[in-house]
């Protein structure tokens, strides 16, 4: 076990090192030009350039270049477009991406394990009911919701949630605007956060719902859940115990990987519609000013989460399979 | 006489498809006494694995009709709650299945599966329960059985895997043991074991068993009473001597002619029956096997009853040839020749 675990963190550590080195890659090799005239911003003295270029090692072997943006990314400092590197003094809010990115993690976190909680909840629910049922109009019904979620695009979706139940005069029951912190008051935040929860978990609840169907109606008709009724145990428990125990673990790696994702800026639809400051709303911010910087900050930022929740997803494997269990 | 356990009476099992119905059970008829082996022979589809689920209700489904009675102990378990049933059900009549690398859960170990089964009908402490699935491994001979009771299904053999699912059935101390093709998915020096270890075991436990495989041999070595069926009925009974020594069905003689024998001539290939099953949605008019048997003649339209012909009062068989044409034509039809002269 202590080996499989040292192999995993080794290769989380491959894996982050080779998305570090693309997105190098693409902010200093592809756009091609000078990187430090374009740091320096408009009507750069050319000392400056000078500056910024022993600064940052664009001189130097690209090697160095590397490492040199991985010691001050690491710190907090990404270059910036609107002019200095010295970010700390000059232009903070706009060019600390690091500190950008930290702000909307609380938003960002709130959102996005308040809605997992809900579409992992509601898609096990419906995936039970919809397998137990299958067949009947029931299942039907909940099917055909089911795919209605998923065909709802989420910024559709946001904004007609917003529009009726939260901007339209004559007092809307919930609330518009932004987030209110959890710690300022827990009631307001979980308040404000009713509808982007809604509109981000609808898409999971009736994906997951699908798939936890059709695993469950799988492991259904496999030899031990018959074996397991010829032992005289009622039917709850053999769906509980011996089918759901089965068809959740596909289920494991798809959630883990979607959580992550959203944790990691991918929630951009949903951020931005409900104006949630988080990091997804910051991407998308970046991207329409075509502010390379903090799209990099949030790349790296989103594949450490793919990279954390994928090695989290095999060790629950592990657990939840011991076939695969290493030994 | 010994106390009559179970007592199947018409049984018939049809399943609604969209392709039609299916005839998969079409009348039969069979009791077992306690301490008794009933081999139930015959090939897939025959509807002998149907028969043996809907005895413990396993086939129950609305698009499932069933005639007929099953009574166990005097009570018709086919109108029984399902409630009722499920006390019957691994207490009372246990099943153990055909294929054992697929018939354990994979996720549990195989000593928490069979305190399940325990802890389901007895309220006895999980310690209790225990300890019992331990000795009860130790029992079907499982070496290390401590230890091994808490290895995971993939780390059994799958001849230990069969012991394991045995145990379990066991664990109850049922009246039935249903055993279905228990031994087809396992090696030949393995299914030796396992039958040997069934036969002991029911002496044990003083329960009946009811043996459904394709192979005649299987049941040669532990049935007290044979039933061959054929589309869904029986088409010949009698004790394990009747139908091994004076078969009256040329399906029999087609399972017995089937059967590798080291003690006659090398054949040049081995025998097979000719054709397939019939369709069980579009039944053959008359006698099932008619289309495959090397025997019909005119009255074969007619399907003939299962009744007694020969001299064993207890041998049944549904087949219009006299006894003597059988007995004449019986044994060039088992070696293969009467085929190859036709």
């Amino acid at each position: 076990m202590l080996a499989f675990i040292i192999r995993r963190f080794i290769g989380m550590i491959a894996v982050l090192f080779a998305v570090s080195v693309m997105v190098f890659i693409v902010f200093v090799l592809i756009p091609g030009g000078d990187p430090a005239e374009r740091m320096a911003g408009k009507n750069p003295t050319p000392e400056n350039i000078v500056n910024i270029r022993e600064k940052w090692g664009f001189d130097k072997p690209i090697y160095v270049q590397y490492v040199r943006m991985m010691q001050k990314a690491a710190n907090g400092f990404l270059p910036g477009k609107h002019g200095e590197y010295d970010i700390l003094s000059s232009f903070q809010n706009r060019q600390n991406v690091a500190a950008e990115i930290k702000k909307g993690i609380p938003a960002t976190f709130s959102l996005c394990i308040g809605a997992a909680i809900i579409w992992l909840f509601f898609g096990t629910v419906v995936g039970v009911f919809s397998a137990v049922t299958a067949g009947k109009v029931s299942d039907r019904l909940i099917t055909t919701l089911a795919l209605i979620g998923i065909s709802m695009p989420v910024f559709w979706l946001g904004i007609v949630l917003r529009y009726f139940l939260a901007e339209k005069p004559n007092n809307p029951p919930f609330p518009d605007g932004e987030y209110v912190p959890l710690t300022v008051d827990p009631v307001q935040w979980a308040y404000h956060l009713i509808l982007p929860w809604f509109c981000l978990s609808i898409l999971f609840i009736g994906f997951y719902g699908r798939v936890l169907r059709s695993n469950m109606l799988d492991v259904m008709n496999e030899d031990y859940v018959r074996t397991a009724r010829a032992k005289g145990i009622a039917p709850r428990r053999v769906i509980l115990k011996h089918v759901l125990r089965n068809s959740l673990i596909p289920i494991v790696s798809l959630f883990g990987l979607d959580f992550a994702a959203v944790l990691g800026g991918g929630a951009i639809l949903t951020e931005t519609v409900f104006s949630l400051k988080g990091v997804g709303w910051y991407a998308a911010q970046s991207v329409g000013d075509l502010d390379l910087p903090p799209i990099m900050g949030v790349t790296l930022y989103g594949a450490f989460f793919i990279v954390v929740f994928s090695a989290l997803v095999d060790f629950l494997y592990a657990f939840l399979d011991p076939r695969i269990r290493p030994t | 006489m010994a106390e009559r356990l179970l007592d199947v009476k018409g049984l018939k099992v049809r399943f609604a498809t969209e392709d039609g119905t299916v005839h998969a059970v079409d009348g039969v008829d069979f009791e077992l006494d306690r301490g008794k082996v009933l081999g139930i022979v015959g090939e897939s589809g025959s509807g002998k694995s149907v028969t043996a689920l809907t005895i413990l209700g396993l086939t129950r489904d609305r698009n499932t009709r069933f005639e007929g009675e099953v009574d166990y102990k005097g009570q018709n378990l086919l109108q029984m709650s399902e409630s009722r049933l499920r006390d019957v059900r691994g207490n009372e009549i246990a099943m153990i299945f055909q294929d054992p690398m697929t018939s354990l859960n994979p996720v549990y170990n195989v000593g928490d599966q069979i305190v399940e089964a325990i802890m389901t009908h007895e309220g006895t402490t999980k310690k209790d329960a225990r300890r019992r699935a331990v000795e009860l491994l130790r029992q079907v001979g499982i070496p290390n059985a401590q230890q091994r009771a808490s290895d995971y299904p993939h780390q059994f053999s799958g001849g230990m895997r069969q012991r394991a699912m045995i145990a379990m059935a066991l664990s109850c101390n049922p009246d039935v043991l249903i055993a279905d093709e228990p031994t087809t998915a396992l090696d030949v020096t393995i299914q030796a074991q396992i039958l040997e270890l069934l036969d002991n075991l029911r002496a044990d436990f003083d329960s009946s068993v009811i043996l459904i495989t394709h192979d005649l041999g299987v049941v040669a070595e532990v049935a007290d009473e044979i039933i061959v069926m054929y589309a869904g009925r029986v088409v010949e009974r009698g004790s394990k001597r009747d139908v091994f020594y004076d078969p009256q069905h040329p399906y029999t003689w087609g399972l017995l002619g089937s059967i590798p024998r080291l003690d006659r001539p090398k054949p040049k290939k081995l025998h097979s029956i000719e054709g397939t099953p019939p369709s069980l949605i579009n039944l053959p008019r008359g006698c099932k096997f008619r289309p495959r048997c090397p025997h019909a003649f005119d009255k074969c339209q007619e399907e003939p009853e299962l009744k007694n012909r020969v001299e064993s009062a207890g041998h049944l068989d549904r087949c219009w040839l006299s006894v003597d044409e059988k007995r004449g034509v019986r044994d060039r039809t088992i070696s293969g020749e009467a085929r190859d002269v036709a």
